[in-house]
């Protein structure tokens, strides 16, 4: 086997192990700080022992061992005031491998710690990401615009505070179910975009496996509240995204805009059950909430056969809503983008001047900003807009897509 | 385990009779409900005196360590299974002495 093929497996078993991993041994050593650490032991010592040793027939069973090993080890370090028969119950736990349902609870018992409401919502997304999507921590810093350093003590904090607080590790009970969904969905959402623009010069542009784990994720939740408007919108909205990904990067690994891509390489499939989930919220006549608005306006698009049949009025008159919902500049942005096809470029660009000062640090606003200028005819600050945009970009395939059109500029 | 749930206020001994029989109620199901450990209400800031005795000679100074405008104006000890529940508690505890209340758990 190459080493290209030991590093793909790697790659592989940490895209599907990670998150398993990390709750059986929380639920088994009760404390996170050591699940992560352990798993992450098991996927150093693969990096070491693969090339050499071959992979093993079962990557998942290799890993869960050395990593109970691992933690093991690491309590028995630590733990000299030995709690003798503790330690031997650890050691002789041999139970079978639980079945595929008690799997998906244990990860889900991990996002609802995880996503706890004593923990700060910027902290919930950040461990969340650690410890369920397996993202390294510098991979979330960018995903916040932070330093690294500051990332690391936010999930540092987080977990001392789940241990020395107490917050317990299980899924809440039916009553506490609705207040503690929306915190979880927004942190999905937040997993979803980082897979599907995934960042890193490193890193596939779209992370299939992030994307596809959040999806799988928001779907178990829906399973658990399928009356809940929001968890169906979240769902519907990933779906209708999710539709598009093989049409949004081109076979150079560039990034393919919705006005350029081939909509006959869409999947249907998940485009017609997004469409199902829309309808099926507006059937409900219940006030919308962002999720759902934001899937409306992914369904306005996705319907449109040609891009120029798109009902940018629609559009707009949606992200009009979610604004009143929303009134975040990053939504005031991508109501822009809308804007400037229903009312011409220059009312959008007036609409971008007023996000400025929030925004100057975000790839999106200038290459929003120097599409409209190159629109415009402006080709020097088109280019100078583009070259920042490239310069703060972090997507392999957007920069790629924004140095083309900055030298398409003439 | 425990936590320690604590009433904060910019005054003391300033609660209402209808807050004072609701914090009774409350007092009562936390007995009925085996979480009861302590509580009690604290006089003014302006009460306490600080002592230092770390060089074996003790000092006294007036007033507390630290002026804030809000301070802990009295608390709860309670006796919960985990933060979920102690966290429901502490909101209970909120509405009925019609305060902000703060959970720290114990070591």
């Amino acid at each position: 086997m190459s080493v290209v093929d030991v590093r793909e497996a790697i790659t592989q078993a940490h895209h599907e192990e990670w998150a398993r991993l990390v709750a059986a041994l929380t639920r088994r050593f009760g404390d996170l700080d050591i699940a992560e650490e352990a798993a992450a032991e098991a996927f150093a010592a693969a990096v070491e022992r693969w090339p050499a040793d071959g992979v093993p027939p079962n990557p998942g069973a290799w890993l869960t061992t050395t990593a109970n090993r691992k933690a093991i080890d690491r309590i028995r370090r630590e733990n000299k005031r030995d709690d003798k028969q503790k330690e031997a119950q650890m050691l002789y736990d041999d139970d079978p491998p639980e079945p595929l349902d008690a799997i998906d609870d244990e990860r889900l018992r991990l996002i609802f710690t995880c996503c706890h409401p004593a923990l700060a919502m910027e902290t919930r997304v950040a461990l969340t990401l650690r410890m369920v999507g397996g993202l390294t921590v510098p991979e979330i810093a960018r995903a916040f615009l932070v330093q690294e350093a500051t990332m690391g003590r936010r999930i540092t904090r987080a977990k001392a505070k789940i241990k020395a607080a107490r917050i317990p590790y299980r899924v809440p009970s039916a009553e506490d179910l609705p207040a503690r969904v929306s915190g979880v969905l927004a942190v999905l959402f937040l997993v979803f975009n980082e897979g599907y623009l995934a960042t890193g010069p490193d890193t596939d542009p779209v992370r299939h496996d992030l994307t596809a784990e959040a999806i799988r994720l928001t779907r178990l939740i829906r399973a658990l509240m399928p009356e809940d408007g929001e968890v169906a919108g979240l769902l519907a909205l990933m779906l209708l995204t999710e539709a598009r990904r093989t049409a949004r990067v081109s076979a150079s690994g560039e990034l393919v805009a919705l006005d350029e891509q081939d909509r006959g390489a869409w999947d249907a499939a998940l485009v017609a059950e997004g469409h199902r989930l829309v309808r099926e919220r507006l059937a409900a006549g219940v006030a919308p909430g962002r999720y759902q608005i934001l899937a409306a306006i992914n369904a306005v698009h996705t319907s449109a056969r040609d891009v120029r049949d798109t009902d940018w009025s629609q559009v707009v008159a949606l992200y009009d809503q979610l604004v009143r919902l929303d009134p975040s500049p990053i939504i005031a942005l991508n109501r822009a983008v809308a804007v400037a096809e229903l009312d011409g470029p220059e009312v959008a660009l007036a609409a971008l001047d007023r996000l400025e000062d929030t925004l100057a640090g975000y790839h999106a606003y200038h290459a929003t900003r120097a599409d409209l200028l190159r629109r415009l005819g402006c080709t020097q600050k088109a280019r100078a807009a583009y070259d920042k945009a490239i310069e703060l970009a972090g997507n392999t395939a957007e920069t790629a897509y924004l140095t083309r059109r900055r030298d398409q500029l003439g | 385990m425990q936590y320690l749930v604590s009433v904060i206020d910019d005054k003391t001994g300033s609660a209402t009779p209808t807050e004072m029989a609701a914090i009774n109620a409350f007092n009562d199901r936390l007995e009925a409900g085996g979480h009861w450990v302590f509580a009690g209400g604290l006089g003014s800031p302006s009460t306490a005196t600080v002592i230092d005795n770390r060089s074996g000679e003790a000092l006294f100074t007036d007033g507390p360590f630290l002026e804030t405008k809000e301070y802990i104006a009295g608390f709860w000890i309670i006796e919960a299974p985990d933060l979920d529940v102690a966290l429901k508690l502490a909101a209970e505890g909120s509405k009925a002495c019609n305060r902000k209340v703060e959970v720290r758990p114990f070591l």
